[in-house]
């Protein structure tokens, strides 16, 4: 298969499974989203194959239009490993909703169960484009497309509480695209044109270039939930369904992470302020002390996950200072696919215990371990690698994070990181205690199938650390100076 | 002629991003959004206007570009009305029982 019919189909199917779930009905909307996944998976495993096997960036100009003129679409390392992982992710997410959101034959069609596979379908294309557009605009369109999906995701259940999340959400998010949209207004008002390889060559060190990217930038941190604008995360994570919570803990707030990767790495390297990363930096490190001191003070497991999810985020933004050093931009990509399979997997643990225990109150969480063996290992295993504990997925970021703090003699991020990890195995107990206590559950209905699915998930995050070689090589493709990382 | 709207976009960006962070109630904060994202608009047509061409009286592409921009905002405003009359009846709700 050609890499443009690739490209069009991961951008096309999920959309073409909207087309059809309307018609179907929401009986049928289930078996037509676990079809579109696999088949999602299919195709970013084939456009991951094909970006491996060329050692270089694939692009295809939509339409045979070229830039400045059309909108290229382009796959390099980054991409290939963000969708297929993205892809394997949703697929997982998939195969685990159905019991929240399946109608029984006999039973009345209900909104819930229709809304949440379109939404979920609106949130699989609107990523998709992020990992594979190369023009800022048509970046902007999909960015918004994954926020209108996702703010409907977090209100499903239609509670005051949820609504007032959702709403606080939507504000946020709005606010952060207005300001990326300025940014994208002065782009062009500066160089003329919107695609990411034309402007690379002719930006310059000016007001302009500096406006557009610090508004730009502060959108998306807005979007990506980076403290101190994370307010709204903790609250809209917490309360959707588990579901669409590892959704949007595992993916939705990678998307905008990864387009402030574009802009600062691949736009304009070379002459953004270094002391602008500082600032970037800083406000990871305190994403990460705060997120952490906040999650241990939760009582509730979603909160406290959520919380972690701030923290976790905030070693996303540790690369900005460092980005001088090859091994910084592989250790955010790292953490970025680790801390999805981990945070998922965690989300749809905590949504299964919660289901036996009748509340994710931590106190009613008493010796769900012992009727969920499976779960609650997944659980375990999912938080250490969230706390970095060798050889797993997070053990690897920090180790790569770490050396690239040393080699370029900025000591104080190591600071940040050891006390994150501190942190996270404090929150992490806090939260596995109970599980593992004593206590007395009845042995639930649950399938095997949801179980398995969690497990394999904290396998992936596990995975990611113990062969780190491959997705590290794969990540380093059309970013040669992230290339060879020391054996 | 370009400046003068320039500085109106900027004014209109302000008093959007002001309004969005000082008022509490729902509708006036999708209001407010709606004044930033007006301001961003024009800015976008200002951009038009001075690349303009002899035969050109504006560059076309960042004309299209607000369309899309007015669109997109469109529905974002509908979803915020959406969820603020939710959140209304839901308090009115609770207000009854």
């Amino acid at each position: 298969m050609s890499i443009s019919l690739l490209f069009i189909l991961a951008l096309t199917l999920p959309v073409l499974g909207i087309v059809l779930m309307v018609p179907a009905g929401g009986r049928w909307a289930r078996e037509i989203a676990r079809g579109v996944l696999l088949l999602n998976l299919i195709v970013a495993a084939k456009i991951t194959a094909a970006v491996w096997q060329a050692k270089a960036t694939l692009t295809y100009a939509s339409g045979g239009w070229l830039p400045p003129l059309g909108i290229q679409l382009r796959a390099d390392g980054l991409s290939a490993a963000m969708l297929l992982l993205t892809a394997f992710v949703a697929l997982a997410v998939g195969l685990y909703a159905p019991k929240d959101f399946f109608v029984q034959r006999g039973e009345q069609e209900t909104r819930k169960s229709f809304t949440f596979w379109i939404l979920f379908m609106g949130v699989c294309v609107g990523m998709n484009v992020i990992f594979l557009g190369n023009d800022f605009f048509n970046l902007y369109v999909a960015l918004e497309l994954v926020t209108f999906a996702a703010v409907p995701l977090v209100c499903l259940s239609g509670r005051q509480s949820t609504l007032e999340a959702a709403f606080r959400y939507l504000l946020f998010a709005l606010t952060g695209s207005a300001f990326y949209l300025l940014g994208v207004a002065l782009l062009y008002g500066a160089y003329g044109t919107l695609d990411i390889g034309k402007l690379s060559g002719v930006v310059r060190p000016e007001p302009a270039l500096w406006g557009a990217v610090a508004f730009m930038t502060v959108g998306l941190a807005a979007k990506t939930a980076l403290f101190p604008l994370h307010l709204w995360l903790p609250p809209a994570h917490a309360g959707a369904p588990p579901a669409a919570s590892a959704l949007l803990s595992a993916l939705v707030v990678k998307g905008s992470f990864f387009l402030t990767v574009r802009l600062w790495f691949d736009t304009a390297p070379e002459i953004l302020n270094p002391r602008a990363g500082q600032v970037l930096g800083l406000m990871g490190a305190g994403a990460i002390v705060v997120g952490g001191v906040m999650a241990l003070r939760q009582e509730r497991l979603k909160l406290l996950i959520a919380y972690s999810t701030v923290a976790q985020i905030g070693y996303l933004f540790l690369i900005f200072p460092l980005a001088e050093e090859s091994t910084a931009l592989s250790g955010g990509m790292f953490q970025a696919m680790s801390h999805a399979c981990a945070k998922a997997a965690m989300f749809l643990a905590a949504g299964l215990m919660a289901e036996v225990a009748g509340s994710d109150l931590l106190v009613d969480l008493r010796g769900v371990g012992r009727v969920l063996p499976l779960t609650a290992s997944a659980f375990i295993l999912a938080a250490v690698s969230l706390v970095g504990v060798p050889p797993t997925g997070g053990f690897a970021t920090k180790w790569l994070l770490l050396w690239a703090s040393f080699s370029a003699q900025q000591w104080w991020w190591t600071v940040a990181i050891f006390a994150g990890g501190l942190l996270a195995g404090g929150y992490m107990f806090r939260a596995a205690a109970p599980v593992f206590s004593q206590g007395t559950h009845v042995v639930p209905g649950i399938s095997r199938l949801r179980e398995w699915v969690v497990l394999i998930l904290a396998l992936a995050a596990l995975l990611l650390g113990t062969f780190p070689q491959r997705p590290l090589e794969l990540l380093a493709i059309g970013h040669p100076e992230s290339a060879e990382v020391q054996q | 002629m370009t400046t003068i709207f320039g500085i109106c976009a900027a004014i209109l960006v302000g008093l959007g991003l002001y309004g969005l962070i000082i008022h509490p109630t729902p509708l006036r904060k999708i209001l407010s959004f709606n004044i930033l994202g007006s301001g961003i608009f024009l800015l976008f047509g200002v951009i038009a206007r001075r690349g303009s061409v002899d035969v050109l009286a504006a560059d076309p592409v960042p004309q299209a570009l607000v369309i899309t921009g007015i669109v997109v905002a469109f529905s974002a405003t509908a979803l915020g009305v959406a969820l603020a009359l939710r959140l209304n009846t839901a308090d009115q709700d609770q207000e009854n029982s």
